[in-house]
């Protein structure tokens, strides 16, 4: 079901004062985050955000088209390599 | 012979089926349509004048929403972008696996196509 937009997007707060900080700095630093929930909006254009996948830091570089995206999107959480071939 | 929007539409069937065999029309849209160019929906394709056929054409064409190749090619677009961005579904559509978190143990065959059989895998016996 899609979120109340009263509510409007969710990002974590300190996600969001982070991406406040680099946007008023105008500096791009990769910032690590484990919030996959939090929705990309358009203050995070350009900017690369690490995003955890349970395991490690995936970095992501945003672009335009990633909008209205969630972060955990972009940082897949299984690795499939394929099945053991027979010995 | 009616042919709108690059679809030769059925003879012996209503206009309001017959439409439906256009990309992008289904059961609503074909009774909108001939409301909007006022046509009986239970009269036959066959018994279409020219004026009508121009008339369904137009009522298409003025409608706000796409068909046919048009509205293909917006969805093939669609997936491109989720492919170009490399999102979750994008990977999916790429490795042509189900997208909306279905299981894949079994079933997915719409997705996956027909069973490709992998040699060396045993047989369970009792």
């Amino acid at each position: 079901m899609a979120r109340s937009l009263k509510k409007g997007p969710y990002i974590a707060f300190k996600l969001q004062k982070k991406i406040d900080a680099l946007t008023d700095s105008g500096k791009k630093k990769v910032i690590k985050t484990w919030s996959r929930s939090s929705m990309i909006t358009p203050e995070f254009v350009g900017q690369t955000i690490a995003v955890h996948n349970g395991n490690k830091f995936i970095p992501v570089y945003v672009t335009e088209n990633m909008v209205g995206h969630k972060l955990g999107e972009f940082s897949p959480t299984r690795n499939f390599k394929g099945h053991s071939s027979k010995k | 012979m009616a042919r709108i929007s690059g679809v030769d539409l059925p003879k012996y069937k209503r206009g309001a089926i017959a439409l439906t065999y256009i990309y992008g029309i289904g059961r609503t849209r074909a009774l909108e349509l001939l409301e909007r160019s006022g046509i009986d929906p239970n009269k036959k394709v066959k018994d279409y004048s020219d004026d009508e056929i121009v008339a369904i054409r137009t009522a298409i064409s003025d409608g706000e929403r796409k068909v046919e190749g048009e509205l293909k090619a917006e969805t093939q677009t669609n997936i491109k972008r989720l492919m170009d961005i490399g999102c979750y579904r994008g990977i999916r559509h790429r490795k042509g696996l189900p997208l909306r978190g279905q299981r894949t143990k079994t079933n997915a065959r719409n997705r996956k196509g027909k069973r490709k059989t992998v040699a060396g895998k045993k047989k369970v016996t009792k």
